[in-house]
């Protein structure tokens, strides 16, 4: 009974397709899995921006929404008939097709991501050996539709916040990239279902997360530092910041098209949530060994949503980080941690077991840590501001 | 720079999110139009006219108790200068029984008034005060939003309610100032005819 | 051939055509990105998920934004005012033909040559890893040496900028 309810998305699935003739039952079991995908994640999409506007509002020391329905639950639907009514306003000298296809390669891009992604036990749209290097592949492309967006609408601000976009994503793309690499290295596989069966073994309760290791809370911090960056949220949101206060790359864009960039950019951290506690925080194990008879479902979507709050509750603290500031953090401190964090996972797995591998690798990590913090990101000392003129 | 000042950040944002459900002072807001702030004893908004009612209160107590004797002071000093004030041909009498001119007309355009509280500092008769009524939005964009003397007459018994200490002040102002007028008639009605008060006094007692 | 060849083939060449015959330079450069994206489709037709994945993570991904940030920053975004398609396009066309025929001999010479009709040996990222860092060690080493000399070339060149300034 327990491991029905766990199944029972899987057992649903194959109740529907059971319905139709056996050649087609291949394509239809894919087709319906990913309409699944795409009814579920905007349905979080919806949470998630409810959860967002209350959520910020109560650290704001003020209610969020609560006239539209029980506690401003039928907020995102009124905000969604908004957007959908809103007047399509397209400059008159933009480039229409580049324009009209930029919101659309960011959601298909967006979207593509939840296909490796593993959301219970046997519950991948596609199984791909090499999961992991696709999610990364669609990651790559979204910075492509963020360019499209700012080229496109022949506005020189537009284009300038879409050029600080794409530089900002693809400096934190390495990073990203760099602290994933450290869980393929300790699992063994790109696949992302044997990195999940690689944390779900549990010692004393508890489990094998790659977040309990002092490579893997590195790699942890890390990658959400990354993730933040890379969805250009608070506090790395200064392309979309300049878009409230001088411009952005979807300024242009109104109605239903900049509801495509604002689902895009949620969705993207939806699935950048996944990705995360696919890797380092176990996928849809569960947190303690006694408590594997809740449906590995609902751990999955636990994890995501409590991560999602995190990104919240950074976005209600930090104040907007600057361009340089960001580009110094990413390449000046974050990128030598990630690698010397691939040098301290070298050294747990050739240490072998034991308590002198736990002492080593978190003292290095601290040392480096506190060493390169102290001296790298001290403030610096402003001497009188000089100027360098265009040629 | 270790990243401490973040932990001690996100410390205190949790504790504004948790102690929102509990305590109010995380959680400032009110619901308005339901629920509304006490407006403070300082708050201010747009000016309006104070009339003295009698005892029993009159239905025309606000034309014949203004205080305002249109000295037009408050309409020069004004910045924006949003007061306009006729002055009457007649006079009536004041609190202190002179009689004093009236403002047959005093408008005030509240779309350019800036609440500086100039009018107020510089009137002699503490005839124009501070109001806190804030609710003033109407559709009428020019006539609405030019209020008149009807309009802009309140009791001295609402000045209460909404300034109480700064009421109690002025009304004790005012009422030194009786005092002394009415001492300064006595003193020179005594001086005038010493034997006639005297006798009455003598009679009366 | 199946049916999945001829809509990627469709989508490659067609990317490829629009990316020589459109006026407007960044078009130019995305519908490339098609054509990329075309190619990766063909590595993932044949089971090489490593390499379509790769292909579509740096074409796409850094290549493309490349030559579009290339094209930005020159003057490539304006259409040209004289027309995009030169006055002695009869030689290229001839250059054009005598490559195609070259390469398309050179196929169709070699094609009887392959051991016929064997299952297409699978190259999981396990074996390329290995493959990496055993027999083909050092050209991986080279080519990262290649690439770190490009990096600090990179930025002594945008160095040397800012000092000229100064």
């Amino acid at each position: 009974m327990i491991d029905n309810l766990d199944q029972i998305f899987v057992l649903l699935q194959h109740w529907l397709v059971s319905f139709l003739p056996a050649s087609w039952q291949g394509a239809a079991s894919v087709l319906i899995n990913a309409a699944a995908i795409v009814c579920v994640f905007p349905a979080l999409f919806a949470v998630a921006v409810w959860l967002e506007r209350k959520g910020l509002g109560r650290m704001q020391n003020r209610l969020g929404p609560n006239r539209v329905g029980p506690y401003g639950l039928l907020q995102p639907i009124a905000d969604g008939i908004k957007s959908l009514t809103k007047e399509d306003i397209v400059p008159l000298s933009a480039d229409t097709a580049v324009h009209f296809l930029a919101p659309v390669l960011l959601v298909v891009t967006a979207f593509m991501g939840f296909a490796v992604l593993p959301m219970g036990r046997n519950m991948v749209l596609v199984d791909l050996d090499a999961g992991l290097l696709f999610y990364f592949a669609m990651g790559a492309s979204t910075e492509l539709a963020v360019f499209m967006a700012g080229w496109s609408s022949r506005n020189k601000y537009s284009l300038l916040g879409a050029m600080r976009a794409v530089a900002q994503m693809i400096s934190y793309e390495v990073v990203l990239l760099l602290s994933s690499v450290v869980v393929v290295m300790m699992a063994g596989s790109l696949s992302l279902t044997k990195i999940v069966e690689a944390q779900n073994h549990y010692t004393w309760g508890i489990p094998h997360w790659y977040i309990f290791t002092p490579w893997g809370l590195a790699g942890f911090v890390m990658y959400a530092i990354a993730a933040t960056a890379e969805t250009n949220r608070s506090p790395f949101d200064l392309p979309e910041g300049e878009s409230e206060l001088v411009a952005g790359y979807h300024t242009e864009y109104s109605g239903f098209k900049f509801a495509l960039f604002f689902l895009g950019e949620y969705v993207a951290m939806l699935s950048i949530s996944g990705l995360g506690t696919t890797l380092f925080l176990g996928g849809w194990s569960a947190p303690f060994s006694f408590l594997t008879w809740v449906p590995s479902w609902i751990w999955f979507f636990s994890k995501l949503m409590l991560s999602i709050f995190v990104f919240i509750w950074m976005r209600g603290t930090l104040p907007r980080l600057r361009q340089d500031q960001l580009m110094n953090f990413a390449w000046k401190f974050v990128l030598p941690m990630c690698l010397l964090n691939l040098m301290v996972a070298a050294v747990w797995r050739f240490m072998g077991d034991g308590w002198l591998r736990w002492f080593v690798c978190s003292a290095i990590l601290l040392v480096a840590y506190v060493g390169v913090g102290l001296t790298e990101l001290r403030k610096k000392h402003i001497g009188p501001r000089s100027y360098r003129y265009a040629e | 720079m270790l990243g401490e000042g973040i932990l001690k950040g996100m410390a205190e944002t949790a504790k504004n999110f948790f102690g929102s459900y509990f305590s109010a002072d995380r959680l400032t807001t009110v619901e308005y139009p339901e629920q509304r702030i006490a407006p403070f004893e300082a708050a201010r908004v747009f000016p309006f006219l104070v009339y003295d009612a009698k005892n029993p209160p009159d239905a025309a107590d606000w034309e014949a108790g203004m205080r305002c004797v249109a000295c037009q002071i408050c309409e020069k000093e004004c910045p924006p200068k949003c007061i306009y004030i006729e002055k009457s041909t007649d006079r009536k009498p004041d609190a202190l029984g002179k009689p004093q001119f009236y403002p047959a007309r005093f408008d005030i355009d509240i779309s350019v008034c800036m609440s500086c509280q100039i009018c107020v500092e510089v009137c002699p008769f503490e005839a124009i005060k501070m109001d806190t009524e804030f609710e003033l939005s109407t559709g009428d964009r020019f006539g609405g939003l030019l209020l008149d003397r009807k309009q802009l007459a309140k009791s001295n018994e609402y000045y209460h309610q909404i300034h109480l200490n700064e009421a109690n002040a002025v009304d004790a102002r005012l009422a030194a100032e009786k005092a002394k007028a009415e001492a300064k008639t006595k003193a020179a009605v005594a001086a005038k005819a010493p034997s006639i008060a005297a006798a009455t006094a003598g009679e009366g007692a | 051939m199946s049916l999945v060849f001829y809509i990627i083939t469709a989508l490659t060449v067609a990317g490829g055509l629009a990316s020589m015959v459109l006026k407007n330079t960044v078009h130019c450069a995305l519908a490339l990105t098609v054509a990329f994206a075309g190619l990766a489709l063909f590595f993932l037709n044949l089971d090489a998920q490593f390499a379509g994945f790769v292909q579509i993570l740096v074409y796409i991904g850094a290549v493309a934004i490349l030559v579009v940030f290339a094209i930005l920053l020159t003057k490539g975004s304006e259409t040209p005012k004289g027309g995009v398609f030169s006055r002695t396009w009869l030689a290229g066309l001839a250059v054009a033909a005598a490559v195609f025929a070259v390469l398309g001999w050179a196929i169709l010479h070699t094609a009887p040559m392959l051991p016929g009709a064997s299952p297409a040996p699978t190259a999981t990222v396990l074996q390329i890893g290995q493959a990496l860092i055993g027999r083909y060690v050092l050209p991986l080493e080279i080519v990262a040496v290649l690439l770190t000399a490009a990096l600090i070339g990179a930025v002594i060149v945008a160095m040397h900028e800012k000092e000229g300034t100064k």
